[in-house]
């Protein structure tokens, strides 16, 4: 890894940990939501923006990772740490069975395929209200909620908790898009069918894409559920399956701090314009219509063309 | 159990510091904000009141505005809260418990509001609950849900406006057996809010020696019931539907059209026709049927001094709609919730002596002791007796049957149909 990649990557974590100490208490708190959402993204990212998968239905990876975590921790009191490797194996699960059905198709069949799965996921969660209480969701308990000894309900444990969570995912997708593999995932992106001539198992690492992108969007969806005390069915809607292609639009696709921005750039456009507004989501989306016509690459992406050639 | 620390951030920020470097804890160290002072006793009671503004509760969320901006209003005329003015700081939560989250930081946090307030749909409720509790914020629901007295949520959490679901039904359930039939099918959307009715009704109607012969779940997302009629029982006396949301007026019409002139008994709970106009095209069919009402929309021929009121007071006519737009209909059967909600914090804030965030428990208290409340302008629906173990309040319940596109009362359910066995004690949780 160059110094400067390190340099910038690694800033972005200190910089994030001294705004631990800096940040009045409303934004201490803002930042540490971001940033597990930041990890939704960023598992988003590593399918489209890495390997040019649109899908339209990633929040069935953030709600199984939700609620794989949430049953077994609010019904068999497993604890957390076990709950959340129940969250991380849910999500690759599922995205493991979703990729071998939807890889077979491509383009607009797969953002369509993708989006029936995640509505039937949705679904299944109303369907089997008895148990997730349905649309309503259920409470973690804040004893649940202590994570190898750390209170995740005290704010500076979640802060904490969130960048290290945080740090982890974004040094885990730099490291695997500077790989091999991860060269031939952009590959894919790139010129699917050059690739495939290569000699390289297209459906393999595609598959492969999904179950990491799934996965990484499932510890999100289980470091929320823990970390803000609720599991509920909306995390499932459709809404919550733009919201990743949102943030990594307007973050820079097929950039690695770009979810970052774009899911902290969203948060505060929807925060401060609705303390200007009822009619908030205009302001809100004639910013984007702005931002998609002037950068179109995203903030990180719109970076990296004009003056840091050198982005990853 | 008394281990309170009110406020967002108590400890002082050289205590916190001199903790930490003895126990050497740098990194979980308290940053800037734990210099937050609480507000001076000068100022307004800052009302954090997260709104339905947009999203599926808008239509309920406009008039709780209304009901809370005339209640707020009224009270500042009278002389505020402990001689402090009230101020309503309004924040949207899209109907969205990830938002409604942190719109109840925001109030705890940004705006600095002594407490938050009005939440009406129960996954928001739910969803924002547990980070009232963590804050130490009181939060005053509006919701008509069962999460508060269910005992999922916390101390901080207390619903003393409005009844809860399983009140509501539990107390039809007697007229239901006595008057409309003792045979019943109910229709009902298959999310929590349905099984809710489902499993408290199907309960109640057994203990009257009725029973439920058929339960018939809709999806969320259908569009079109008539296949679902085909499987109503023949022998059926009562339909019971709790269909909520725009597909109601389908539901109506298709039900119409199946039945034609020779129909079962119809019950049904108004949610589904809240600020909806009785006169709107398709609704015909409902000529005749019964209707639970928290409060009844039409003003009645023995209406109460208390109703004229607050009727005036929001600018409502004596149809339920608004004085300036007759096709504005109120969401009437829940909204006085939020003004009665207003009035008990006014209470409890004056029983606590309460002087700013740091009596926020003191508040929490004083209603947890509060008990009855009797029909007045502060509580125009009727009496109510509040549970300080349960944070829910009990009060009589209207049964209105539709006539001429107008719903007339025929019965009123004492509230004491709607008591059910305590499931929790919060007073003996910490705070």
């Amino acid at each position: 890894m160059s110094a400067r990649v390190f340099a910038l990557h690694g800033g972005l974590i200190a910089v994030l940990l001294a705004l631990h100490f800096l940040l009045p208490v409303y934004h201490h708190g803002n930042f540490a939501r971001v940033m597990v959402l930041a990890c939704y993204a960023i598992g988003y990212n590593v399918l489209f923006g890495y390997t040019g998968l649109l899908s339209l239905g990633h929040a069935m990876f953030f709600a199984a990772g939700m609620y794989g975590m949430g049953l077994p921790l609010h019904y068999l009191g497993i604890g957390a740490e076990l709950a959340f490797l129940a969250g991380l194996a849910s999500a690759a699960l599922l995205a493991l069975v979703v990729g071998l059905l939807a890889l077979r198709t491509v383009g607009v069949a797969f953002m369509i395929v993708t989006l029936m799965f995640s509505e039937a996921v949705y679904l299944t969660i109303l369907l089997a209200g008895r148990w997730t209480r349905g649309d309503e969701g259920l409470v973690l308990a804040r004893p649940e909620r202590v994570f190898l000894g750390l209170d995740l309900s005290n704010p500076d444990i979640r802060y904490l908790v969130a960048l290290g969570l945080f740090a982890l995912c974004l040094v885990g997708t730099l490291w695997l898009v500077r790989q091999p593999s991860g060269r031939v995932l952009i590959a894919i992106r790139e010129n699917e069918e050059r690739a495939q001539l290569l000699g390289y198992d297209i459906f393999r690492h595609k598959l492969a894409a999904v179950v990491i992108s799934g996965t990484i969007s499932g510890a999100a969806g289980a470091a929320y559920g823990l970390m803000f005390g609720y599991v509920g069915a909306s995390f499932a809607e459709v809404q919550y399956s733009i919201f990743p292609l949102l943030w990594v639009l307007l973050g820079g696709a097929g950039t690695i701090i770009g979810p970052f921005f774009g899911v902290l750039f969203m948060f505060y456009l929807i925060d401060l314009s609705s303390g200007l507004t009822s009619a908030y989501m205009l302001i809100a989306g004639v910013a984007l219509v702005l931002l998609t016509l002037f950068a179109p690459q995203g903030l990180a992406g719109e970076l990296r063309r004009r003056w840091v050639r050198w982005l990853p | 159990m008394t281990d309170i620390k009110t406020g967002p951030a108590n400890p002082s920020r050289r205590t916190a510091i001199k903790t930490l470097a003895g126990a050497g804890a740098a990194a979980a160290s308290l940053p800037l904000w734990a210099r937050y002072t609480h507000a001076q006793t000068a100022e307004p009671i800052r009302i954090g009141f997260q709104m339905h503004a947009t999203g599926i509760g808008s239509a309920y969320g406009r008039w709780y505005d209304r009901t809370t901006q005339a209640a707020a209003r009224l009270i500042n005329e009278a002389g505020g809260i402990n001689g402090r003015p009230v101020e309503i700081i309004t924040e949207d939560d899209g109907t969205d418990p990830k938002r409604g989250a942190e719109v109840v930081e925001k109030f705890a946090n940004q705006h600095k509001c002594d407490i938050a307030y009005g939440t009406l749909f129960s996954h928001v409720v739910i969803g924002s609950a547990p980070r009232a509790g963590e804050l130490k914020l009181p939060y005053f629901v509006v919701s008509e849900g069962h999460h508060v007295a269910s005992g999922m949520l916390n101390r901080w959490t207390v619903q003393p406006g409005i009844t809860d679901v399983k009140s509501q039904v539990k107390s039809m359930a007697p007229f239901v057996a006595e008057n409309l039939g003792k045979k019943v099918t109910m229709i009902f959307p298959d999310y929590a809010f349905g099984h809710d009715h489902r499993d408290f009704f199907s309960e109640a109607i057994a203990e009257q020696g009725g029973e439920v012969i058929a339960k018939l779940a809709i999806p969320p997302s259908e569009t079109s019931f008539t296949k679902y009629f085909a499987k109503i029982p023949r022998e059926t006396e009562v339909i019971y539907h709790v269909m909520v949301g725009p597909a109601v007026l389908t539901f109506v019409k298709e039900m119409g059209e199946f039945f034609g002139p020779s129909r079962p008994q119809i019950f049904g709970f108004i949610d589904s026709l809240e600020a909806v106009d009785l006169a709107s095209p398709g609704l015909e069919f409902l000529e005749g049927t019964y209707f639970w009402e928290g409060m009844p929309r039409y003003a009645q021929p023995d209406q109460t001094e208390f109703d004229k009121h607050y009727r005036e007071a929001i600018g409502i006519d004596e149809n339920g709609a608004s004085v300036n737009d007759p096709k504005d209909v109120s969401t009437y059967a829940h909204m006085f919730g939020c003004w009665e909600t207003l009035y008990v914090i006014k209470a409890g804030m004056e029983a606590a002596g309460y002087a700013g965030p740091q009596d926020r428990q003191k508040l929490i208290e004083a209603v947890e002791a509060m008990t009855e409340w009797p029909e007045s302008n502060e509580h125009p629906q009727g009496p109510k007796l509040f549970n300080g173990k349960t944070h829910q309040v009990f009060g009589p319940q209207y049964i209105s049957v539709v006539e001429n596109s107008r719903l007339k009362v025929v019965q009123t359910a004492a509230m004491e149909t709607g008591f059910y066995p305590d499931e929790v004690d919060y007073t003996t949780q910490s705070f």
